[in-house]
């Protein structure tokens, strides 16, 4: 195994593969001979290891390495792309004169390109694989497996499963960036069936972040996912058919921002702006949601799961307002398309791999903390559904139209939780969703840690939250009419 | 880490040559190295998947190229099992010191895992010894020009329908060769090439009321068997204009046709139920449904992993196992789980060779035209576009965004959106009363637009 602490993620990636400063730069010399815009060469290695258990038994685990090379060509709106999984300079040579292949103009300047900058860093950069022993791992799977199945006698199947990944990228671009990144993830995951009368139902719960995996080891952190997720096994077996129709919706705070993530987020990449395919295109300095509402993107808190150093095109990661009182304020952005709407990057560029193009993406897209009390909020509905855990969600972003699907919900009657209701999907318009948000909670929280959001067939991970809110009226897509 | 290069399988980087009979004997060869690897670390018994993929995928938008990309995939992943523990890795690495540190990740972690009693490679006698020509590969040069030119007619074709066609988004052509190995310590060992042509546009149509989203795409082995470049572009653009002025419909019990597009999505949720996994976990809402009946005796569901030049055909699956024709649902009634060799010993059955999934699932049922069919339903909905996960496979909990038209009287009345689909699935398959002939050979199973008798609509 190499030692990525011991040196920078640049040396990391090119020392092996006797690729010099000077061959990086007679490459991107000729990549912008053909009078290119940008050039870009994105290094990257990642490894991952995964322990599952299930049926009370650690049967399977995998360990993954990949390590490549992507070269870019830009040229106006044109990129061309190739790729290689092998770091050579004979590979590199190939690669970046297919990329280049695009461009038939363009500018073709190159920037004197700076020595590495120093970025702030918003988690360290030890590898988490290595962090606690292999004994360690399956002990703790064991001990989640007994405690989540000694929880309740209806629990009648607990899978676990730790997953660590270690990434090292550095970028070479013709706008003068020379930057690396270690970035360090870590998932745990708890699922439990549990059965009562021949009715069976699941429970999930997990979490993790750019961080070790020691983490799960202090206090009862891993214990606490087995808890939530017996609990909402537990509730579920009680749930009786969501109804079906429009009414008034409280969503519980930290994951169920995944609504922000649908309803505005990916409305708000700057790609589909500067294309005017967004249900919010040429909307920035307009009333797009209610008053209560502000939004942000922020990839600066510490370890979170979708913070980011710098993102991959060597933009520092940053904090966006996206939405301020209601009012929007500005897209997420990377380095093309924030060209040519005439802005710069908001550190949004982000790629699945080397393999992969970067485009905007989201880091941690939350909503800021309101002023009500959460109690206040569900006293205040007659007839509506209380949601607070969901599976994930997916919009249109053209059309505005999004959806969510609940994994646990409740029935609010008269200004009371009563009945947990089974999991439904709940529809609306973005645009239209985010003006009938009506009571905002005090009590902000990001999720535990678990998002991955896909766009065009790329997965990256991500944060969401909120506090709880009060939607007056959305589609809740139960069997109960 | 140093990379010593391994001479066989890393021939120079060519993006466009596709893959010769040469490159599958280097493939099996390099497959055997790692197993021997595995054989000196000690492994009792292991298997090894290799391939090599290239790519091209060329993007139109406004009349000019967006993007072009070339793509080079190349990994490898073995399972080791000591005794009855197993460990697994993987890596894109191809080097002699990569072979090394894999075997040794995945040795490393077989110490590790619990003996499992129904672990280990698949049966012998299961193995595939027969291998027919399925007709799967039609190499060509992959050129950009040309791609170039189809998807600017895909293009063309797409925003010369009508007026209100906004923009064609993107158009897309896209080309893959891929050549992969499997073996195993048992001595099988088998590689093949594979290709498969791609050709996807995505609309968007524009009124005073808003703006909505379509696509089409067209899929195939042989690039000459791809629908026409103007015909991908015409259809996706009919189906974004047919999306435009939405109107409400009263939330209620209604009949369902999923449109072919979406259908094979809703029969994957039943393969799902009957999945080795989910039988054993007793995580699935069939659970224990061997020979019992979960469908309308009017639907069975064969698969047919042999037919020539499908896009499902294969000959063995991911353990070397052959693959075979038969019925996972007969008459409604459930005569084969989707097993694997693992699943199989779980549930004390054999594999069905579908370590890799169903190949070429085909609906067999009294197939009628859509037209018959929307008569039959009268008035209802008809699905163009499903979104979101509600899908429970452990409790049959289906809901789901769904988009598509108002049909009355067996006509098209109106577009309709922002609605959701509910239903249990024990329930809507019992409850399938309708089967189209307008079967699409785009996935891995295969059926035309279905009819559920009845489901709760939620709408604005």
């Amino acid at each position: 195994m190499s030692d990525i602490q011991a040196s920078s993620p640049k040396n990391q990636l090119l020392d092996s593969s006797d690729i010099t400063d000077s061959k990086l730069e007679d490459l991107m010399g000729r990549m912008m001979s053909r009078q290119v815009d940008r050039g870009e060469l994105y290094f990257q290695s990642f490894r991952n290891e995964s322990w599952a258990l299930e049926e009370g038994m650690v049967k399977d685990a995998g360990f993954s390495v990949s390590r490549g090379v992507g070269a870019r060509a830009i040229s106006g709106e044109k990129s061309g792309f190739a790729y290689a999984d092998d770091i050579r300079p004979e590979v590199l040579e190939q690669t970046t004169s297919a990329a280049r292949s695009i461009a038939r103009q363009g500018s073709g300047t190159v920037a004197h390109v700076e020595t590495a900058r120093d970025v702030p860093m918003f988690y360290g950069t030890s590898d988490p694989i290595t962090s606690v022993s292999q004994d360690d791992k399956v002990a703790l799977l064991s001990r989640i497996d007994r405690f989540g199945r000694g929880l309740d006698p209806r629990v009648k199947e607990v899978s676990v499963r730790i997953a660590a990944t270690h990434e090292s990228v550095y970028i070479y671009s013709s706008d003068g960036i020379s930057n690396g990144d270690v970035r360090p993830l870590v998932r745990f995951s708890v699922s439990v069936i549990a059965e009562q009368n021949g009715r069976r139902e699941q429970g999930m719960s997990g979490g993790g972040g750019r961080h070790d995996l020691k983490w799960l080891f202090e206090g009862e952190n891993a214990e606490d996912f087995a808890r939530e997720a017996v609990r909402q096994a537990l509730v579920n077996l009680d749930a009786i058919d969501a109804p079906a129709g429009p009414m008034q919706v409280v969503l519980g705070p930290g994951w169920p921002g995944v609504l922000l993530h649908e309803a505005v987020g990916h409305g708000l990449e700057g790609d589909f702006n500067r294309k005017g395919t967004s249900a919010f295109s040429n909307r920035i300095g307009q009333q797009v949601a209610s008053p209560l509402c502000t939004i942000i993107d922020d990839a600066t808190i510490p370890n979170r799961r979708g913070s980011l150093s710098m993102d991959d095109e060597g933009t520092p990661g940053q904090k966006t307002v996206l939405i301020e009182n209601g009012v929007l304020k500005g897209y997420m952005h990377d380095k093309l398309n924030s060209s040519l709407m005439g802005t710069t990057s908001t550190g949004n560029g982000r790629r699945e791999s080397y393999a992969h193009q970067p485009m905007p993406r989201m880091t941690n897209t939350f909503m800021l903390a309101g002023e009500s009390d959460p109690e206040e909020i569900i006293k205040s509905v007659d007839f509506g559904v209380y949601a607070v855990a969901f599976g994930g969600g997916q919009v249109d972003i053209t059309s505005g139209q999004f959806v969510f699907s609940a994994t646990e919900a409740y029935l609010i009657e008269n200004g009371k939780k009563t009945s947990p209701i089974r999991g439904a999907t709940l529809i609306g318009n973005g645009p239209e969703i985010m003006t009938r948000v009506s009571m905002v909670g005090n009590d902000l929280e990001l999720d535990r840690g678990v998002g991955v959001c896909g766009k065009e067939g790329q997965g990256v991970p991500v944060g969401v939250g909120q506090p709880t809110l009060k939607v007056d009226e959305i589609t809740v897509g139960g069997t109960s009419t | 880490m140093t990379t010593t290069n391994s001479a066989e399988v890393q021939s120079n980087l060519d993006f466009q040559e596709p893959h010769t009979r040469q490159d599958e004997e280097s493939l099996k060869a390099f497959v055997e190295r790692i197993l021997a690897e595995a054989k000196r670390q000690g492994a009792t018994a292991a298997e090894v998947a290799a391939g090599d993929d290239i790519g091209l995928s060329v993007v139109v938008r406004s009349g000019d190229l967006e993007t072009v990309e070339f793509s080079r995939d190349r990994g490898f992943g073995i399972t080791v099992y000591l005794g009855n523990k197993k460990g697994s890795s993987s890596t894109t690495d191809i080097s002699d010191d990569s072979i090394r540190e894999s075997v040794e990740a995945a040795v490393n972690i077989a110490r590790y895992t619990e003996p499992d009693p129904y672990s280990g490679l698949a049966d012998p006698d299961r193995l595939a010894t027969d291998f027919p020509d399925l007709d799967l590969y039609h190499p060509r040069a992959m050129d950009v020009d040309e791609a170039k030119e189809n998807a600017l007619i895909v293009e063309s074709s797409a925003q010369s329908v009508d007026s209100r066609i906004f923009k064609c988004d993107s158009s897309r052509i896209g080309a893959a060769s891929s050549c992969t190995a499997y073996g195993n310590s048992l001595g099988f060992i088998h590689a093949e090439r594979e290709s498969r042509y791609n050709m996807y546009a995505d609309v968007i149509a524009k009124d005073s009321d808003g703006m909505q989203r379509d696509y089409w795409y067209s899929t195939s082995r042989n690039a000459s068997d791809l629908e026409s470049p103007s015909s991908v572009g015409e259809t996706a653009a009919n189906r974004a204009l047919r999306k435009l002025d939405p109107r409400p419909i009263p939330t209620g019990e209604y009949p369902v046709l999923f449109d072919r597009g979406i259908a094979s999505g809703l029969i994957g949720h039943l393969i799902s139920g009957l999945g080795g996994r989910a039988q054993y976990l007793k995580s699935s809402y069939l659970l224990d449904s061997m020979n019992k009946k979960v469908a309308t005796d009017a639907l069975t569901l064969r698969e047919h992993p042999h037919l020539k030049g499908a896009l499902g055909s294969r000959s063995y699956d991911s353990e070397g196992v052959a693959t075979t024709e038969k019925p996972f649902v007969e008459r409604g009634v459930v005569r084969n789980y989707v097993l694997s060799s693992y699943s199989g010993r779980h549930l004390n059955m054999p594999t069905t060779g579908n370590a890799s999934g169903v190949c070429n699932l085909t609906v067999e049922a009294n197939l009628q035209p859509v037209d018959d069919i929307l008569n039959q339903m009268g008035t209802g909905l008809l699905v163009q576009s499903l979104m979101g996960q509600g899908v429970n496979i452990v409790t049959g909990d289906y809901s789901r965004g769904a988009a598509g038209y108002w049909i009355v009287d067996g006509k098209f009345a109106h577009a309709v959106d922002e609605l959701t689909i509910a239903g249990k699935l024990d329930d809507m398959f019992m409850r399938l009363i309708a089967f189209g002939d307008d079967v699409d050979l785009r996935h891995g199973i295969r059926t035309g637009s279905l009819l559920v008798e009845s489901m709760t609509v939620a709408a604005n």
